[in-house]
């Protein structure tokens, strides 16, 4: 399995189903089953609520209680539970996809308790990724509101042999018939209304948005009051009775294996009740350490003698790929991805602003503060449970199965929050090396806890890339060439084919808005742990092509906004060129960047120099974003981050805005950490770095004091905000420290080059 | 051997464990107090933070012999009555968490910085507050939070 090859967020087709859908294709959406969503699934049927369907991780109910579809329960003494199908990993969808089937439920927030599902075949798309959680269920949650809604009031048009026009909710969980001051609590009628057919799919009325009670309310995460008293609620809190505490030492070398190990010293050590080479399919080889505490497996490790195989990755360095980056670009080899035009004619041409430049971005980790971890049960019965904090729990589930040669089925997975995920935990290494380390005790719980170094030093690294780009500006300051020779990581050795999460698109910005277009990719072959990283692709990317605007409008005299419009032109639609994915809507792109421009004060408040403003725009995972950051350089390069100014178009409905700009905040950290500290560097096949002194993460008074969201409303459908506003921050803040000191920076991470000026 | 700790009021017997086990590791796997946090081992990251006579310190790098006879306090200790105190309810009101990991440790670190500073400055906040890390970046909001929580303790 090359992980690196996955790609978790490509754009299959969203099945949605809108109010246009007659209930025939309503119900058929059921036989799409494992592919996307099927709604009717959720709907109440023979077989979604079968107890022995799925294994029981999702709460079961009683016998009157009012379940229209899995992800709402009212009994009859009026306790509302909503299910929350996908993993929480701090995006807040626990809290958001909730909010939306309340919201045509028709019942206060309060009224409800939201509980947090399993892995659960019957509950459609378990994954943490692509910002793909609004999109997918926007629509199909309203609709579930809306028929368990349109059920109690049938129920109560019944009961008082009224009819269903005569009757409203007025969103406190009650039926009111106004005309006799008649009311029934929802509970009052779950009973009656679990007796009545599902309505016809016409007949299910969605509310008017301009009446909607709870979305668009700032709404505080479900979790919070558990966070902050400490209450356990991440994978590495799991305390199963007899738990044990596991390790695993693996060469530090990617792909290495044990040759030999000496286990004498590990097994003596207090605590330590067994030391063992772990081998598995698709599991990475090493020695494995159970002990009676974390601490003392932990300790352990350092009396293993191993002797490693360290295999051919361990010729690998990071020196080394730059090096074969720029043998790249003196002989350019291989197809084009893409040729519009004439390139090497446009750019020779007289009378334009050419520019050439290099760009180089380097391996960074996902740095979750709770480190890989997971808890494994081998059951005496054959089954094994496990508690996974899981990205995509179904994929884990099937490495895991492999790996032990035992059926999906057998396994039951629960799911944990996620002390952060940003995509390593899309990859679920953890979940079958715990499950491995399990096998050796069965009946005995046993928590896998992976080191910070072990974190860090076997992740599934944002991928380096070096690109080579050139451009040319017209005198009337358009863009009429544009040239990028990305070198950049195969899937691994042996092959052309580039890693998923390294590929330029065909169709990569600023394609088809250039008439000039020329991309090169090449593929390095190597041995290093690739994945997705929050805003696979784009997050690295925009930074050169957003700071390389930057120099083509600096150096045609233009201001960076201005440059950056005419760049897009009149609003249109740009179909994708590449199947299932989206359409480029210049005007909304256009759109994010005035109110960004205009946000920031862009164009009325001058700074002096010393400070600066750079903006970046960048379209990924549905969602438009520009940012303008602010910035403060001292003579002897000392920099401040003053203010981000995000402007977002997400779609027609913010569905929760605190947690949506609590995203966008994040986001601007992540970025400026990404760009301004971090770099993970490879010497010798492995990874230098090892805890938080050398791979740091941005600190609060690094932070900007000041970030500010706002949110562009279009008539659009909603879509997800985890990541679309963190590809054009490295830019942005790249922008704005040239604008305060004349220094272009074109190397990650930012904090290398010396900044100081006079 | 045995060595007595108390954490959180109540003083814990803990018979044969290494005294040079960090105390973080104590309360997690033998107390099950699970709200510490491991995040780095190096005292780096700040999400064991833990109050040791009320100071804030890291529990990741503080052997368990250190603090014999001292008090200790977690973040399940925080609110003993069960009611939230300013800064958890602040934390609550401004949704300051996203994943939520590191926020026991910053509350630890909140909680000391208004007990010596009970109206911190923007700097007082970034001295207390820049050992703990927030990989998810609600650094803007744990500011506010502090801020919103000195002033309703104060009203």
């Amino acid at each position: 399995m090359n992980l690196s090859d996955i790609d978790p967020v490509t754009f299959p087709p969203v099945i949605e189903a809108t109010s246009a859908m007659d209930r025939r294709s309503f119900l058929k959406l059921a036989a799409l089953a494992g592919g996307g969503f099927a709604l009717a699934l959720y709907l109440r049927g023979p077989s979604a609520l079968a107890a022995d369907a799925s294994p029981a991780v999702t709460p079961a109910g009683a016998e009157g209680d009012f379940t229209p579809s899995l992800f709402i329960r009212i009994t009859p003494a009026g306790v509302i539970t909503i299910l929350a199908s996908n993993p929480e990993a701090g995006q807040g969808v626990k809290t958001a996809l909730p909010m939306i089937i309340v919201e045509e439920l028709d019942v206060a927030w309060e009224q409800i308790t939201v509980v947090q599902a399993g892995l659960d075949s019957r509950l459609g798309r378990q994954v943490a990724g692509g910002s793909r959680a609004t999109p997918t269920h926007y629509d199909p949650f309203r609709k579930l509101g809306a028929t368990a809604r349109a059920l109690l009031v049938s129920a109560a048009a019944a009961r008082w042999s009224v009819p269903v026009n005569e009757l409203n909710t007025p969103g406190d969980a009650r039926v009111v018939h106004t005309a006799s001051g008649r009311s029934a609590t929802y509970g009052e009628l779950a009973t009656a209304a679990a007796a009545l057919p599902l309505p016809d799919e016409k007949s299910v009325v969605l509310k008017n948005p301009a009446d909607f009670r709870v979305m668009g309310r700032r709404i505080s995460g479900v979790d919070n009051p558990s966070i902050v008293k400490g209450a356990p609620l991440f994978g590495v809190d799991v305390r199963q009775p007899g738990q044990v505490f596991a390790t695993l030492v693996k060469c530090p070398v990617f792909g290495g294996v044990v040759k030999s190990v000496s286990l004498d010293a590990a097994l003596k050590a207090p605590g330590v009740l067994a030391a063992f080479v772990v081998k598995a399919p698709g599991v990475a080889s090493g020695v494995a350490i159970v002990a009676r505490s974390t601490w003392q497996a932990f300790k352990a490790r350092d009396l293993l003698v191993i002797e490693w195989d360290e295999g051919r990755t361990a010729a690998e360095s990071s020196a080394g790929f730059a090096a074969a980056a720029e043998v790249a670009w003196k002989t350019p080899a291989g197809p084009l991805m893409r040729n519009d035009g004439d390139f090497e004619k446009a750019f020779a041409t007289d009378g334009l602003v050419r520019v050439e430049a290099r760009y180089s971005y380097p391996f960074i980790s996902h740095a979750n503060l709770e480190p890989q971890n997971c808890t494994a049960l081998f059951k005496e019965n054959g089954r094994i449970e496990i508690w996974a904090p899981s990205q995509a729990p179904q994929r884990g589930c099937d490495d895991t199965a492999k790996a032990l040669g035992i059926e999906t089925s057998a396994i039951t997975v629960h799911l944990t929050r996620m002390g952060g995920g940003f995509g390593r935990r899309l990859t679920n290494d953890f979940m079958a090396e715990a499950a491995v380390i399990a096998r050796s005790y069965p009946g005995v719980p046993v928590q896998l806890a992976w080191t910070r170094a072990d974190d860090m030093q076997h992740d599934w690294y944002r991928p380096a890339g070096f690109h080579a780009l050139s451009g040319a500006v017209d005198p009337a300051g358009k863009v009429v060439a544009w040239s990028d020779h990305f070198v950049t990581f195969a899937a691994g050795y042996d092959t052309d084919k580039v890693a998923g999460v390294a590929t330029l698109r065909p169709d990569e910005f600023p394609s088809r808005l250039v008439p000039h277009c020329r991309i090169r990719q090449t593929p390095l072959p190597h041995g290093i742990p690739l994945g997705p990283w929050r805003a696979p692709r784009a997050s690295a990317q925009c930074f050169a092509q957003q700071s390389f605007i930057d120099e083509l409008a600096h150096a045609a005299g233009r201001d960076p906004v201005e440059f950056r419009l005419a760049l897009l032109g009149e609003p249109r639609a740009i179909p994708a060129e590449e199947k299932g994915a989206p359409v480029f809507d210049s005007g909304r792109m256009a759109g994010v960047v005035r109110l960004a421009a205009e946000k920031s004060g862009w164009a009325t408040n001058k700074l002096p120099r010393g400070r600066g403003r750079g903006i970046a725009f960048h379209f990924s995972h549905l969602g438009y974003a520009a940012i303008v950051i602010e910035v403060t350089v001292s003579n002897d390069g000392e920099l401040t981050i003053d203010r981000a100014v995000i402007a977002a178009d997400v779609g027609r409905q913010i569905i929760n805005p605190s947690g949506a700009e609590n995203q966008a905040e994040g986001s601007v950290v992540d970025g400026i950490s990404s760009s301004l500290v971090q770099a993970v560097t490879i010497a010798a096949g492995r990874a230098e770095q090892s805890g938080f002194g050398d791979m740091p993460l941005l600190r609060l008074n690094q932070a900007p004091k000041i970030i500010e969201t706002h949110f562009l409303i279009t008539d659009n459908p909603p879509t997800g905000l985890g990541e679309p506003v963190i590809p054009p921050v490295p830019p942005a803040l790249a922008n704005a420290i040239f604008s305060a000191t004349g220094h272009r920076v074109r190397d990650l991470p930012l904090n290398r080059a010396d900044l100081s000026w006079s | 051997m045995s060595l007595k700790l108390t954490v959180n009021g109540h003083t814990h017997d803990l018979e044969g464990v290494d005294p040079t086990t960090p105390v973080l590791w104590v309360l997690r796997d033998h107390l099950n107090l699970v709200g510490t946090k491991y995040g780095c081992g190096q005292g780096l990251c700040g999400a064991c933070t833990i109050h040791l006579d009320g100071q804030p310190v890291r529990s990741c790098v503080l052997p368990l012999s250190a603090v014999a006879a001292r008090r200790l306090t977690t973040i399940e200790g925080l609110a003993p009555d069960g009611k939230q105190t300013p800064l958890q309810k602040a934390w609550c009101d401004l949704d300051v968490a996203q994943c939520g990991y590191c926020q026991a440790g910053q509350l630890m670190s909140a909680t000391a910085l208004l007990a010596r500073t009970p109206k911190p400055a923007d700097a007082d906040i970034d001295s207390a507050m820049s050992g703990n890390l927030c990989r998810c970046g609600t650094y803007t909001r744990i500011r506010s939070a502090i801020h919103t929580a000195a002033t309703a303790s104060s009203t």
